[in-house]
């Protein structure tokens, strides 16, 4: 088991209804992490879509997490 | 880059950009239109995750300088609620010769529209709001190639 701290932006935060959330999963990547949490929120955004970033640092989807580690979570971008 | 929660003023941002070796300059402003997908929109509101933005932002700037032989290139975001007609983003690139300038400029505005984490939320006549997703800036921004 992990322990990661989540942060929601724009339409997740909406979605889950909270900024942020202290989860323990065992998960390995941040993949498997977005897929536990849709399901969890009830999201069907696809991960295609999506973007990460783990300790403020934009990531693949396939990184690994590492206990303690905080992950942000980003619904489709649309800047300009 | 930078992400700002007042008024673009691009005539005083162009100022920064010149130079004496600079025979063009490009600059591009995205506006706030009154409609989106068939929809009245009354006004937008950008969400912007600053930390990232800024620094994805820089690097969309450094991709742009080591494409093309440009000689200063700067964007700027807002931030916040925009009415009908506010300045959203602009960006200004200078180069000696014209062609690279508009060819980085929109390189510029592409990347920064599919990779910055930020996103607005369109506030329609009718009452109701929605985020928006932008499937064809993506599109756009497959024309280059990381």
């Amino acid at each position: 088991m992990k322990t990661i701290t989540v942060r929601y932006f724009a339409g997740f935060r909406e979605n889950a209804g909270l900024d942020e959330e202290t989860v323990s999963l065992d998960v390995a990547t941040a993949a498997d992490l977005f897929r536990e949490l849709s399901d969890r929120h009830g999201s069907t955004e696809p991960l295609g879509h999506c973007k990460v970033a783990v300790n403020e640092e934009m990531v693949d989807w396939d990184a690994e997490l590492n206990d303690g580690d905080t992950v942000l979570l980003f619904p489709p971008v649309a800047g300009g | 880059m930078r992400i700002t929660d007042v008024t673009i003023v691009p005539e005083q941002l162009r100022e920064e950009l010149t130079d004496r070796a600079a025979g063009a300059y490009v600059g591009f402003e995205g506006w706030i239109r009154d409609h989106n997908e068939g929809q009245e929109v009354l006004r937008l509101e950008y969400e912007v995750y600053r930390p990232l933005a800024t620094t994805e932002g820089e690097k969309v700037i450094a991709e742009a300088r080591d494409k093309f032989p440009i000689l200063h290139a700067e964007c700027v975001h807002r931030e916040g609620l925009l009415e009908i007609g506010e300045c959203a983003v602009w960006v200004g690139v200078t180069s000696a010769h014209r062609d690279e300038a508009f060819a980085a400029c929109r390189y510029i505005i592409d990347q920064v529209k599919v990779r910055l984490p930020i996103w607005k939320k369109e506030h329609y006549v009718d009452g109701h709001s929605g985020w928006v997703s932008c499937e064809r800036c993506a599109e756009h921004a497959h024309d280059h190639p990381a």
